[in-house]
């Protein structure tokens, strides 16, 4: 029998979920697949949105379904056009773009949109939200409110629910002022009680997030161009430059509609998830509205998924979806939160078991009937969520000891209740991956939490549940768990620690990256190696590395920071941040005869010049004709000083001379990680020396403390106080031997913070400090080897290392 | 640089005829790197991989419009300097987050000489 056409209409969370379970059930060899996606992505991660918007992960990072999987599967995807028509008489569907196919089976999987409340002001003249106001639903929402965020001084969020407050959290990062507007008492309604509610908002506020409640808004102000602030109900006002608006979603039924489907609040369907008008119809997703529920988070598609699947392959015809209990876990700033079922008694039977402890932000509220849990809100301490979601999912019949349904008292041993959890307990809600799932990952010779991870994308979502999969992992393979070997190595690609790396260079005579991956990777590439590689080589072999500017990035290929718009940054040496009138006049000289867009000071007490093309790069650097301030690489980046002793009423030390002199020895030397110092003349630490890879800070007598591992960045370390020394030369004697430890025994991007932390200070003090291991002599001289080789990489304007470096454009005649 | 790149409507540019342009030799392009050609159709980066393969595509990453020709390039890909996404040479698409809009054209290469496939407007041929 030929194979039958699938046709899926929507490519996001459910739709690319129902696509694998047909898979999982043998679907490849019953069924032609074609999918159709609005949105120009494949299938990723729409939970993590959050995390993209508060910039901690990348929107690569939540891809589910890259375009491989869809080719390795035999799938035909169309993305980026929605499908307008349905015509199921004559069993085809159109989209936007044109495409036009036949189907014995569809599925619909459009999901939901964001509802845009009807207020003055939201929407332009075009209809579509004004420039400034966004929704929060997909990637490229995310990719618009970060755009216009960085540019923002003050934002309102519309909407005090979940995702309205996962937006504030994001909007938070990236440096504005952020208030939440809520028309309802308290926040979250769907999910929290009054006092909870309050306890949030006191959290949300402790971080900054401004929240207003009980305000309806009644129209968003703008001057015909730019957002300008919001007006509410009440007659006050907000002044703001921009919005997000979170105020519900709503399903995307109208193409059910327009099919001639029965769609209430969104597509009705019946057990097996077919439309209830059309057998040949399946819905799955928030576009479904099933016995009369609509929902909204992910946990209910999985099982959705799973029941079509199983109707469509003929595996099991019977397949019936019941309905779910909606039980969620989350983290709102940081505030741990779970919550099932209802948030108030109803009845009179209910009954109330309830803990409160603000000064530390917990709150625990249980709603039992006839013994069984039907409400729970948990905050702050979540350690019963696992236990309460289960009993409240399968309404198992509480213990009579009300008590210990919100505290483990006398607990029992871990290992009985990993053991007495059911195979089919959901262990994470995000990805719907059961206990048992997770057995048979470990059974099949799967021996890391990391590897289980990947293979069941469980902890993958919110990652609340990592904790609890790390455990398992444990549990099933007993003895045998293995951590993720990779993460000892330099870098991923090539399986040896930064030490043992070194020698298999040096033993193998290894000069170029190709040849390392030959030898060491066998033979496979990874081009997330290739730079820390590169780097790695040229601190061994110097001058006889054999440069393959290939496996470089491309900070490195044009010795400045590339912009977002593909120019480069300019910023020459300024050894502790000094420089003469007649280098201020060339660099004022070159910003105006190159037409820099923009002249700026940077945190390291330089001056950058900001725009420069690709193929102006050699004549700004000869008419500066200054040495590079090596701004872009991974490598001793810059020396900040106070003003030390020659003018300072405080200085105990010249630290402006100790700084040049840092910057004059260590110019340019590459390391697994940048390398920030800063010199300062006395404990005022007007440089922030306490917070630098390295710092030296004077403290009288013609002392310096040594301090390492600071970190100002998206982290934030004091550094540890290395040593004492007595002399400028002593100091550089001692910072030279620890760059060079941490350049042969640190992975590639590790920063000094982490490594620091990761090696221990004891052993960094006896190894740079007390020589215990009598390697600082040799220490010395590789690092001085690594200074003597070292060569102003700008003087490559006259001498390009490549034919065509700094001429990007082919002329075409 | 931006003069001649137009925002000519698509269809224009989909019904226009099929020109094919000069662009240069094989070895004006270092090995696993790229060089720009402008274009109406906006910059097109014409990559050559280790292998000598010879590749079109709009010099855009579909992303946040990073610049690809900058990026470093593996076997048949290319990684966006901005933000790391990979993007398929052949097809164009992203093999991390896809978009179909990172465009493809057509290339020959006859004796280490590059032809470049352009669908001219009528008015800027
Ligand atoms: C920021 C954010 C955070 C969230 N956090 C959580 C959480 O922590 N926990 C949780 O359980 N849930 C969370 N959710 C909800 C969860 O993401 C949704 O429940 C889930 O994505 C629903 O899946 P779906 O496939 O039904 O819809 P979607 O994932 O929205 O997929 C529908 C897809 O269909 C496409 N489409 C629509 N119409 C058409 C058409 N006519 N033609 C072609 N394609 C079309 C859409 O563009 C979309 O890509 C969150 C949602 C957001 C936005």
């Amino acid at each position: 029998m030929g194979k039958r056409k699938l046709v899926v209409i929507g490519n996001g969370m459910a739709g690319a979920r129902a696509v694998e379970e047909v898979l999982a059930r043998g679907g490849a060899d019953m069924f032609d697949i074609t999918m159709f996606g609005d949105e120009r992505y494949g299938n990723y991660n729409r939970i993590l949105l959050s995390n993209v918007l508060n910039g901690s992960q990348d929107p690569a990072e939540i891809v589910m379904n890259p375009l491989d999987w869809y080719a390795e599967n035999g799938i035909t995807l169309h993305s980026g056009a929605p499908v307008t028509d349905i015509d199921r008489a004559a069993k085809t569907v159109r989209s936007s773009a044109g495409v036009h196919v036949h189907y014995d089976y569809l599925l619909i999987a459009t999901g939901s949109r964001a509802f845009i409340p009807p207020v003055e002001g939201m929407t332009g003249p075009d209809g579509k939200l004004r420039n400034g106001v966004f929704a929060f639903r997909t990637l490229d929402d995310c990719d618009g409110i970060i755009a216009h965020a960085k540019k923002s001084t003050q934002a309102a969020v519309i909407g005090g629910g979940l995702l309205g407050l996962e937006a504030a959290r994001g909007l938070i990062n990236h440096g504005c002022a952020v208030h939440v507007i809520h028309i309802g008492n308290h926040l979250m309604e769907q999910q929290l009680d009054g006092p909870a509610g309050a306890m949030l908002r006191a959290s949300m506020e402790a971080m900054g997030v401004t929240v207003h409640l009980k305000k309806a808004t009644t129209a968003v102000t703008h001057d015909g161009e730019k957002i300008t602030g919001l007006a509410f109900k009440d007659g006050t006002t907000l002044d703001c430059d921009m919005v997000v608006v979170s105020a519900g979603i709503r399903p995307n039924a109208e193409i059910g509609l327009r099919a001639g489907l029965t769609v209430e609040r969104a597509i009705v369907v019946d057990d097996k998830m077919r439309s209830v008008d059309d057998s040949t119809v399946y819905v799955v997703g928030e576009c479904a509205q099933h016995r009369g529920r609509v929902y909204g988070l992910v946990a209910p598609l999985w099982d959705q998924a799973k029941v079509f699947a199983e109707n469509i392959t003929g595996r099991n015809r019977d397949a019936a979806y019941h309905g779910s209990k909606l039980a969620t876990k989350l983290k709102v700033m940081g505030v741990e939160v779970a919550a099932m079922g209802i948030t108030e008694p109803v009845e009179e039977r209910d009954e109330v078991v309830q803990f409160t402890e603000p000064k530390r932000g917990t709150y625990k509220k249980l709603i039992v009937r006839d013994g069984r849990l039907v409400g729970g809100i948990l905050m702050g301490d979540i350690s019963k969520a696992a236990y309460l979601m289960q009993a409240f999912d399968r309404d198992t019949p509480l213990p009579e000891e009300r008590l210990s349904l919100l505290f483990d008292i006398g607990a029992p041993a871990e290992k009985v209740t990993l053991d007495e959890m059911p195979d089919e307990a959901q262990v994470c809600n995000c990805n719907g991956v059961t206990k048992g799932a997770i057995g048979a990952c470990v059974a099949g010779g799967m021996k890391s939490a990391l590897a289980v991870m990947k293979a069941t994308r469980g902890g993958m979502g919110c990652g609340s549940c990592k904790g609890l999969i790390n455990e398992l992992v444990e549990f099933y393979a007993g003895g045998e768990v293995e951590e993720d070997p990779s993460i000892h190595y330099y870098v991923p690609g090539v399986p040896l620690p930064t030490d043992e790396l070194i020698d298999a260079i040096k033993i193998n005579g290894l000069k170029s990256v190709s040849s390392v991956f030959k030898v060491l990777a066998g033979g496979k590439e990874d081009p997330g190696s290739k730079p820390g590689l590169a780097v790695l080589l040229s601190m061994i072999w110097k001058s006889e590395y054999e440069d393959e500017r290939d496996a470089k990035f491309i900070n490195d290929r044009m010795h400045g920071n590339i912009q977002k718009d593909g120019t480069f940054s300019v910023i020459p040496e300024m050894p502790g941040g000094v420089c003469t009138p007649d280098e201020l006049k060339r660099i004022a000289d070159v910003a105006v005869k190159y037409n820099v867009p923009l002249v700026k000071l940077t945190g390291g007490q330089r001056i950058d010049l900001v725009g420069v093309p690709r193929d102006d790069l050699p004549g700004v650097w000869r008419d500066l004709g200054m040495p590079a301030g090596h701004a872009w690489g991974k490598s001793y980046r810059t020396c900040k000083s106070c003003i030390g002793t020659d003018y300072c009423r405080f200085g105990l030390g010249d630290s402006m001379a100790l700084a040049t002199k840092i910057e004059n020895r260590f110019r340019g030397i590459d390391s697994p990680g940048k390398l920030k110092l800063a010199t300062a003349g006395c404990p005022r630490n007007c440089s922030e020396a306490y917070v630098k890879d390295i710092g030296a800070v004077a403290i009288g007598d013609g002392k310096w403390e040594i301090y390492i591992g600071g970190a100002a960045g998206a982290h934030i370390r004091k550094g540890d106080l290395l040593c004492v020394v007595g002399s400028h030369d002593e100091a550089l004697s001692v910072m030279g031997r620890f760059i060079q430890y941490y350049r042969e025994t640190a992975k590639w991007k590790e920063r000094t913070y982490a490594y620091v932390e990761r090696v221990g200070m004891a052993k960094l003090k006896s190894i740079v400090v007390d020589d215990s291991d009598g390697i600082g002599a040799r220490l010395d001289r590789s690092l001085q080897e690594s200074i003597d080789a070292y060569v102003d990489p700008w003087l490559e304007r006259d001498a390009p290392a490549t034919s065509h470096q700094f001429s990007s454009l082919i002329p075409v005649p | 640089m931006d003069g001649i790149t137009s925002n000519l409507p698509d269809t224009a540019l989909v019904t226009a005829e099929l020109a094919w342009i000069e662009v240069g030799r094989v070895s004006d392009i270092p090995p696993a790197g790229a060089r720009v050609v402008q274009s109406p159709h906006g910059d097109i980066a014409i990559f050559r991989t280790a292998e000598d393969e010879v590749f079109a595509i709009r010099n855009r990453c579909p992303h946040l419009g990073g610049p690809l020709s900058e990026g470093i390039v593996h076997g048949a890909r290319v990684t966006c300097p901005l933000h790391n996404w990979v993007i398929d040479l052949a097809s164009g698409g992203a093999t991390g987050p896809d978009t179909g809009c990172t465009g493809t054209f057509p290339v020959q290469v006859e004796d280490g000489s590059i032809r470049l496939g352009l669908r001219l407007p009528v008015s800027a041929v």
